[in-house]
């Protein structure tokens, strides 16, 4: 046995300041500088969204009409648009859709898609080959698709577009976990865990699901942003969220018919914002994916 | 005669191939008696390990298994799952050879420890962790609070090693199969974690199987020696390691460095498969 020395003293320091910091200073380790700056502007984005009554200048639905199409002016910083509606309180009102919709949209396909893949790994056999030829099948068909088809049945709305572009995400989440599931159900740990008389439930979501959950979050971060831009264009095609509701994809067409009369504002403020947006998800998605990468 | 803690009797392992049949363990016997320990040593490929999975039936269902392997008189090829799993944890406590890789990452050491107990066995786990903090202290753990609060990378081999001897112990088995517990350590590590394992083995009256390839560490600690060769048990008794019979066991122990005389080379082992093919046919 080695009496403490004076090396192993200051490792311990180190690394009692660096669990004082915690989850922040961990998080901010795995994102990097422009990691941080990505989430730093989605956060800013996030809040003014959660606090729009708050912070937004005007009620986003008010048309004034005598202003429209008005430029930027102190009034209204952003202009008005077709109907004189002020466009930076639609712009905070509609980025709450904009960050729902598709966070919803993961947060369903991410938990659907890891329960298949986990019950895929660990049956493996049969029930493998099964999950993974849906995945194949849902994975060929593009997102829009599902969308239109839970359109055509349930017609228009938020929900509808919702339901039907997380069970295109599901494929998105579930191969990336099916994978990593794979090769951790391999290791040495689970047969141990499994002589020690673990259940096959237990050991997947004890054993399993911690070890493979940086690739989940990663994986599900990184989906976040294209299910920013379908969601946008559905609702850009009018066959999601309906006027006069708010929402950056509505506000991108609206502010198209306006292009052709020579008032670009809206549609760019519009569609600058949703470039932001998945911007800074995709950054943070590309993150975590090479610091899940770099821990095995 | 009573009946021992297990009994194997003329097992055998056969891997389905493509091509054909190949038989792995070939006609294994051997019995291990309550608190008795029996050291099992051959070269590699011999079936050392394979054994310890038939009799924790974790082998491959790529094999078929036939023969008796019997614990404690109830046949463990027929168990129910239910049975299985409850002879899994807590008759049989299993020490590996790398224990890096047998514990999971993600969880800390005492979680590790207790989980089993917490789960399987309803105790608290107030009680689980002071249970472990006493094991983790008689293994000759330092500081066991805090290591419980650990990440197994925070740990060194031959600590981590000490920690997988705890949780077998914990478990309270009444056989401990150990496969090869030594070969990852040094050698500083290894005689002090044989030397905690027999310790802890002889207090609490557990029966031991010693997996090795080292005849000398296993004639020092066990009971009974066994050795393997193609997946057979060549030779077994109290005195093989003093008095071998079977040639391929003289040619074996002929074939240790000795600090005592100094040679140029090491004989070579003439035994193969070929002799070994030739033997059982005359024996037969």
């Amino acid at each position: 046995m080695t009496t403490p020395s004076t090396m192993s003293l200051a490792v311990a320091r180190v690394r009692d300041r660096r669990r004082a910091t915690g989850f922040a200073r961990r998080t901010a380790d795995r994102l990097g500088v422009v990691g941080c700056i990505a989430a730093t502007i989605l956060l800013v984005i996030a809040l003014a969204a959660a606090f729009a009554p708050l912070v937004a200048p005007y009620d986003p639905d008010y048309p004034d009409l005598l202003a429209s199409l008005s430029g930027p002016s102190p009034a209204h910083l952003l202009g008005t648009d077709a109907l004189g509606r002020d466009i930076l309180s639609r712009l905070i009102w509609g980025s709450r859709i904009t960050l729902a919709g598709p966070g919803l949209v993961i947060v369903i396909a991410t938990v659907v898609g890891t329960l298949l893949a986990l019950l895929a790994a660990w049956r493996g056999g049969r029930t493998d080959t099964a999950v993974a030829w849906v995945l194949d099948i849902l994975f060929a068909v593009p997102g829009i698709v599902f969308a239109l088809i839970a359109v055509a049945i349930w017609g228009p709305s938020l929900a509808t577009v919702v339901g039907g572009l997380a069970i295109a995400y599901v494929p998105y989440v579930a191969r990336v976990v099916r994978g990593a599931s794979l090769r951790e159900r391999r290791m040495p740990y689970v047969s141990a865990a499994w002589l020690q008389g673990q259940s096959g439930t237990g050991i997947t979501f004890t054993q399993i699901l911690p070890n493979v959950q940086p690739i989940v979050v990663a994986q599900a971060v990184s989906s976040l942003g294209f299910a920013v831009i379908e969601l946008a264009a559905v609702s850009f095609l009018g066959l999601g969220v309906q006027p006069p509701t708010a929402d950056l994809g509505l506000m991108v067409k609206s502010g198209f018919d306006s292009v052709l009369r020579g008032h670009p504002a809206e549609a760019i403020a519009a569609g600058t914002l949703i470039v932001l947006i998945v911007w800074c998800v995709t950054v943070i998605g590309d993150r975590l994916t090479s610091s899940a990468r770099s821990m095995r | 005669m009573t009946e021992p803690l297990l009994r194997l009797d003329d097992v055998r392992a056969t891997l389905r191939l493509r091509g054909g049949e190949q038989t792995l363990l070939d006609g294994v016997s051997l019995t291990i008696g309550e608190g008795e320990s029996l050291g099992l040593v051959g070269e590699s490929g011999s079936g050392k390990s394979l054994t310890t999975r038939a009799i924790t039936r974790m082998l491959d269902p790529a094999f078929r298994v036939t023969g008796e392997i019997a614990f404690d008189g109830a046949s463990v090829l027929s168990m129910n799952p239910a049975a299985l799993r409850r002879y899994r944890s807590r008759d049989v406590g299993m020490i590996f050879q790398d224990p890096r890789a047998h514990v999971n990452p993600v969880h800390r050491v005492g979680d590790f420890l207790t989980e089993s107990l917490v789960r399987d066995r309803g105790v608290d786990r107030r009680e689980a962790e002071r249970r472990a903090v006493v094991l983790l202290d008689e293994v000759g753990v330092r500081n066991p609070e805090q290591r419980l609060r650990q990440y197994p990378h925070e740990l060194s081999g031959g600590l981590l090693q000490r920690v997988m001897i705890a949780s077998v112990l914990l478990a309270e088995p009444r056989l401990i199969l150990a496969d090869e517990p030594t070969t990852a350590l040094d050698v500083t590590a290894q005689s002090d974690v044989m030397a905690i394992l027999e310790e802890q083995r002889r207090a609490r009256g557990l029966a031991l199987l010693f997996i090795t390839h080292d005849l000398e560490l296993a004639a020092a600690c066990c009971d009974r020696l066994a050795v393997m060769y193609a997946g057979q048990i060549v030779e077994q008794g109290e005195h093989v390691y003093e008095a071998p019979s079977h040639p391929y066991t003289i040619e074996l122990l002929g074939a240790r460095p000795s600090i005592d005389e100094r040679v140029d080379r090491l004989p070579v082992l003439r035994y193969d498969r070929a002799t070994h093919e030739l033997l059982k046919a005359e024996a037969s």
